[in-house]
């Protein structure tokens, strides 16, 4: 367990309720959902293998005080936001928030799946968009592609080669982005500088350890 | 003076040289036609789309998006922020409603905002371009311009997750909005029923988990042949680039022909209007438009 | 009769002037009707055509008419003449509005039309006016059984609408269960809290009301009479008997909860398990300060179990939902989460159903931080100083357990209904027959009585499923199977206390309208205002007692002769006991073997060549006769060969109607009635099975007379089967035609 892990368990006295409350973003709503199961018959992802709890069943997790098993869950991370969830829930529970909010809150913890790709897609592109305050999508993509190391890169860009042609005669995909010509904000200081507050912030009221 | 004039949100993938470039010109001639004037927001910074959500926590993307808000009330005042990008829209749109209903937040954001010499006091309306079209100028006079109605084609009104859930376009139906389909026929098409209108194209995940998205665009695009669709239309860059890019892999992957364009409303009403194809940035489209592109030449 | 002077009116509004042959029609009252007036009018329904009745009826003397208009159910204010006896020749739903209007159609529809003249005709002169007997007892005081929230609602309403009220409670203090409650579920905006449970409020109000005189301590000995003439024997705990006229009664006497103590899997009997009310028992004790258990401990954690012994599948526990329970388990989660929001609150529940205003309670528990599990609970042991609560969780599919200081088991209610009156008829039968433990049971059963009514049918109200005082589930609430006597609250169904207010109110109004209608000898639902009642030719009687047994009311008593008694203000005027009269000595006068049975024979038979089949309808005059209206109404067509009698039950159908038409030759006869059985529609409850049941021994004199079994067809109709009754009709008229004609023509 992460030093931060193992003091947020602490200090909610292993109510693991109270600490999504606390914690998660939307999460002092998981004591409202009524267990209908509207969200997972409403879940796209649902239809694929690998979709180990829908939305119901991490609540009723959440209310049994499984920390672990919700935190370390995949689960969350399968979520397109496509808000279906959101606005079916007959309780208005902002579902797709909620596991948003549980997926940043296990990988602040360090304890959420590692390797999970749509983790590492968030990780790149908020790093992207924040270096220059705007995206980069030639550089997101390539960081995207050598996740895994140099020949996986490679293997992976070669796969989607014909999409990237093809959007490069279509003139969408500027290949200069690369050489770090390209889009970019004026005042990326200010940009950097109200961000770091902004964390510091964040931290500071939600009692978490600065990053 | 224009009629409307709208403080411009444009968001990075509609950006010159990027993803939905093509989107960006289509809706500036459709614009110019409609005597729509947009000023773009100086400096405006990247709504952090939703998939930054595990990376940016939640107040660095209520910030971002803030430091919009700030800049539009600062040098464009009193004028409706006016996104055409689905997720743009509905980041700024999220940041707005939450801002509003937490004073802590609101506190929050604008000691953030301080460090960039910036501070929110009244937040713009939000607003997606086909809320403007339908709401302050309405189908009829969206309907006034058109030279060229596109006659004996069958679009697939494509309209996905963002500009629809959770906030939508007002008065639909989160299950079967029908704003998409009384575009196509305001410009003279016709739009075929079918049932995956608002399915998900995996969004984001088309990245992370190309598989499972690439089952659910399956669908959509088969759903639509299936109905008699000749082409897609969407209002959502990603749902076009995800419609679009991938007709190939998933070719490949399930032995089906999917070649079939995808295409932006602004595109439909820049051709009705009778713009070139060149206006309507159909040389954009990586699946081509052949039909339209004869159509524009006539 | 010497003084009868019979009258036809035949109407030619609405097309049945321009449709039929009006002249022919007047022919046909005139020469084969024989009635002595007979009159055309262009719109008989409207003032002047009004008018022209009523000058008959004033200064010609006629005390018969036969109006040929429209439907017996149409226009009944304008053809409401109270003192003459009327028959309604149904010639515009009946006949127009269910042919074609075509050359081909037009004799077939005239014949139609001639024999419905011929009927009403043959009725009228069948039937008297009925005057109603107003000497069947006028006493408007209402009897309250039972002082819980019901009752004293019921009392409070009929006191405030000016009735005098006679209000008996078997134990010594009014309030009931309801008093017992520390708090109730909300009744009011915004329904986030337990409010107080009003109890105190009510009383006060009973004791300050001069029309009603309460009864502690007291049970009735004895009900005897019937509506607007029952004299009650009220036994009071070391005091006289008192005795009350009353004219109405409404029960209310409430439930007790399941004995937990037949849950020992879920710890029932155990020392920190307790069910609902033990409960509210702890939470009263413990006065707004902190919960204790028996043994004084504070309880930290709780868990509360839902339908513990209810809803179940097995057969030994109830098999149904309390309905209440849900709710009340929220509110008793907020007596420990208000007091202190750190007290672990676990609902346990399968199905969570919160009735009324109840989601807004539950989203409010929630809010409150009560937990709420979708779990089935296996067992409750005592572990340590509390118990464990063994269950799986139905949403993570697993086996897991919880930990409390205290468990409350949601057992739900038992009605306070008295004994089963079938079993109690059983085992005075075999107790008759000398055997020692039917007797011992017979007096068992007798005991948990609560109105020991003087009934021929037994001493209390029937039961209707599970145990309730409830007659129908769909279009009369609070309606027993004893007129005047109306069961209100949770021995009518399992509710909470704002459902149980409702109920009361509406009991008391129908009450209030019961006795009423009795002071007036008139009817009450589903015949409300029906002034006719049945006689016996006792002379005729050969006391074989189907009508006493079959009565669905316990209407008719035996006397000392064992001729049959009739109660008037006890019936219902359903005729089932005319129906199964083997000797036909019972009659109305408006309704009778013989107003039916000379309508089947004023139907022409056209012989076996003319290719004219005839079918006869008896219809139910509640479903089947609406249904066969309304499919006129919307212009579907159907068979010129039917003719259609309404029949106020297919429990008052003779067989005798049934041979009599076969032997005159109709082709075919079709019953239409309401479903029976458990999810029964009858409006007389068990009019339509003893019909059917005296209808299936048709079949042998079918037999008998060598016809075949299809002469006789059975219909299941609703009144919503508008569309499909005409098809059903045609299909029936085209098997008849298959079949080929009856060899009982013109014999």
């Amino acid at each position: 367990m992460s030093d931060m892990n193992q003091q947020m368990a602490a200090r909610y006295k292993n109510n693991f309720l109270k600490e999504v409350e606390a914690q998660v973003e939307m999460g002092e709503w998981v004591k409202m959902c009524m267990q209908c199961g509207v969200c997972a018959g409403s879940c796209p992802t649902n239809f694929h293998p690998g979709w180990e709890h829908p939305p119901q069943e991490i609540f009723m997790m959440i209310r049994a005080g499984k920390r672990e098993e919700v935190l370390t869950s995949p689960s969350m991370w399968m979520c397109t936001s496509c808000y279906n969830c959101y606005v079916r829930c007959p309780r208005k529970l902002p579902i797709t928030h909620i596991m948003h909010g549980l997926a940043e809150y296990a990988y602040q913890l360090g304890v959420a799946p590692k390797f999970q790709p749509t983790q590492h897609l968030s990780k790149t592109f908020w790093d992207n968009c924040t270096k220059t305050g705007r995206v980069n999508e030639v550089k997101l993509t390539q960081t995207l592609y050598f996740r895994d190391g140099l020949m996986a890169g490679i293997k992976q860009g070669l796969a989607m080669k014909d999409v990237a042609l093809g959007l490069v005669k279509a003139k969408r995909l500027n290949l200069m982005e690369a050489l770090g010509f390209g889009h970019k904000c004026k005042d990326i200081k200010g940009i950097h500088a109200m961000l770091a507050k902004a964390r510091e912030l964040e931290a500071k009221r939600k009692g978490r350890q600065p990053a | 003076m224009a009629r409307k004039e709208y403080a411009f949100y444009p968001g990075c993938s509609s950006q010159k040289g990027a993803s939905a470039s093509n989107y960006l010109t289509s809706v500036e001639s459709m614009c110019k036609t409609l005597d729509i004037k947009m000023t773009e927001i100086p400096d405006w910074n990247c709504c952090g789309a939703s998939i930054s959500y595990a990376e940016a926590g939640e107040l660095p993307r209520h910030v971002m998006n803030a430091r919009n808000f700030a800049l539009a009330e600062q040098n464009l005042p009193g004028q409706d922020i006016l996104a055409t990008c689905a997720a743009c829209w509905l980041g700024a749109r999220e940041s707005k409603e939450r801002l509003e209903h937490s004073d802590v937040l609101m506190a929050d954001t604008n000691e953030a905002l301080k460090e960039a010499g910036l501070n929110i006091k009244v937040i713009p309306e939000v607003r997606h371009m086909v809320e403007v079209l339908i709401e302050d100028l309405g189908y009829d006079e969206l309907k006034k311009p058109v030279k060229k109605p596109l006659e004996g084609m069958k679009f697939a009104g494509y309209v996905g997750c963002q500009t629809n859930r959770p906030f939508g376009i007002h008065g639909e139906s989160f299950e079967n909005p029908v704003y998409l389909d009384k575009l196509i026929e305001t410009v003279g098409g016709e739009a075929v029923p079918y049932d995956q209108k608002v399915t998900c194209c995996g969004g984001a995940l088309a990245f992370s988990e190309p598989d499972k998205a690439q089952a659910q665009i399956r669908d959509i695009i088969e759903s639509a042949y299936d109905n008699g669709a000749e082409m897609i239309v969407t209002p959502c860059p990603l749902c076009q680039a995800n419609v679009e890019v991938y007709q190939g892999s998933i070719n490949k992957k399930y032995g089906t022909k999917f070649n079939i364009p995808v295409l932006y409303y602004s595109q439909l009403m820049t051709l009705a209007y009778g713009g070139s194809a060149k206006e309507a940035a159909l040389d954009g489209n990586v699946i081509r438009a052949r039909k339209l592109e004869e159509f524009a030449g006539r | 009769m010497a003084d009868m002077k019979t009258a036809a009116y035949i109407c030619k509004g609405c097309e049945l002037g321009t449709r039929l042959d009006a002249a022919a029609l007047v022919k046909t009252a005139t020469k084969e009707g024989k009635m002595h007036l007979v009159r055309e009018h262009d719109f008989l329904c409207s003032a002047e055509g009004v008018a022209m009745i009523q000058n008959d009826i004033d200064n010609e003397g006629v005390t018969h008419a036969a109006i040929c208009a429209c439907s017996r159910r149409a226009k009944t204010e304008a053809f409401n003449f109270p003192t003459t006896a009327i028959s309604r020749g149904n010639l515009r739903e009946g006949v127009i509005w269910v042919r074609p209007d075509t050359d081909e159609a037009r004799e077939t529809t005239q014949e139609m039309a001639e024999d419905y003249v011929r009927m009403a005709c043959a009725e009228v002169k069948a039937m008297t006016q009925p005057k109603g007997n107003p000497n069947t007892g006028g006493v408007k005081t209402l009897l309250v059984v039972g002082g819980g929230i019901s009752g004293m609602t019921a009392a409070l309403e009929a006191a405030r609408a000016g009735y005098k009220v006679v209000l008996v409670e078997k134990t010594g203090a009014l309030g009931g269960w309801t008093a017992k409650l520390h708090k109730r579920i909300p009744t009011r905006e915004p329904f986030k809290s337990p409010e107080d449970n009003g109890i105190a409020d009510l009383i006060a109000q009973i004791e300050a009301d001069a029309n009603i005189k309460v009864y502690l301590n007291a049970t009735l000995a004895k009900t005897a009479g019937a509506p607007g003439r029952f004299k009650v024997d009220i036994a009071v705990e070391s005091g006289p008997t008192a005795t009350e006229d009353v004219g109405a009664i409404v029960q209310a006497t409430g439930f007790t909860p399941y004995d937990m103590n037949k849950l020992p899997h879920l710890g029932g009997g155990q020392a920190n398990v307790v069910d609902q009310a033990g409960l509210e028992a702890l939470a009263r004790a413990a006065n707004g300060g902190p919960i204790k258990r028996a043994d004084g401990k504070e309880v930290k954690s709780v868990v509360f179990v839902q339908c513990a012994g209810q809803r179940d599948t097995t057969g030994e526990h109830l098999q149904y939902c309390s309905g209440h329970c849900c709710n009340t388990s929220i509110k008793q989660a907020m007596y420990f989460k208000d007091g202190n929001p750190d007290i672990d609150t676990v609902v346990l529940y399968t199905d969570l159903r919160t009735p009324g205003n109840g989601e807004d309670f539950y989203r409010s528990a929630q809010n409150k931080g009560v937990i709420f599990s979708k779990g089935a609970v296996s067992r409750v042991e005592s572990a340590g100083g509390g118990c464990k609560v063994k269950f799986k969780d139905l949403i993570l599919n697993e086996e897991t357990e919880a930990e409390a200081d205290l468990v409350v088991l949601a057992t739900g209610m038992v009605p306070t209904s008295g004994p089963d009156l079938d079993a109690l008829a059983e085992a005075t039968r075999v107790a008759e027959g000398g055997d020692e433990a039917a007797k011992e049971q017979v007096i068992q059963l007798r005991s948990k009585s609560v109105l020991n009514l003087e009934y021929r049918q037994g001493p209390d109200i029937p039961q209707f499923k599970h145990g309730f005082n409830d007659s129908h589930f769909i279009c009369f609430p609070y309606e027993t199977r004893r007129t005047a006597i109306y069961a209100a609250g949770p021995v009518r169904r399992p509710m909470d206390t704002a459902q149980a207010v409702e109920d009361a109110t509406g009991a008391a109004m129908k009450a209030i309208q019961a006795m009423e209608n009795a002071g007036l000898g008139r009817a009450a639902h589903p015949r409300a205002g029906d002034l006719s009642f049945p006689t016996a030719r006792l002379e005729g009687c050969t006391q074989c007692k189907r009508c006493t047994v079959e009565c669905p009311f316990g209407a008719i008593d035996e006397d000392e002769r064992r001729f049959p008694l009739f109660n008037e203000s006890r019936c219902r005027r359903c005729g089932t006991c005319m129906g199964a009269c083997p000797v036909r000595v019972i009659s109305f006068e408006n309704y009778s073997v013989n107003t039916v049975g000379a309508q089947i024979k004023a139907v022409d038979i056209p012989d076996e060549f003319s290719e004219k089949p005839r079918i006869l309808i008896l219809a139910c005059e509640n479903d089947a006769y609406p249904a066969l209206d309304m499919a006129a109404m919307n212009r579907y067509e159907y068979s010129a060969f039917v003719r259609a009698i309404p029949v106020r039950c297919l429990g008052s159908v003779n067989t005798i109607w049934i041979t009599d038409a076969l032997n005159s030759g109709f082709d075919g006869v079709m019953l239409m009635g309401c479903k029976h059985g458990e999810e029964y529609q009858c409006h007389f409850v068990k009019g339509s099975e003893l019909g059917r049941y005296r209808m299936s021994k048709v079949y042998d004199t079918l037999k008998g007379m060598n016809l075949e079994e299809q002469r006789l067809m059975d219909l299941e109709v609703a009144i919503t089967d508008i569309e499909t009754l005409p098809q059903r009709i045609n299909d029936y008229a085209a098997k008849i035609v298959e079949m080929g004609m009856s060899p009982f023509k013109g014999l």
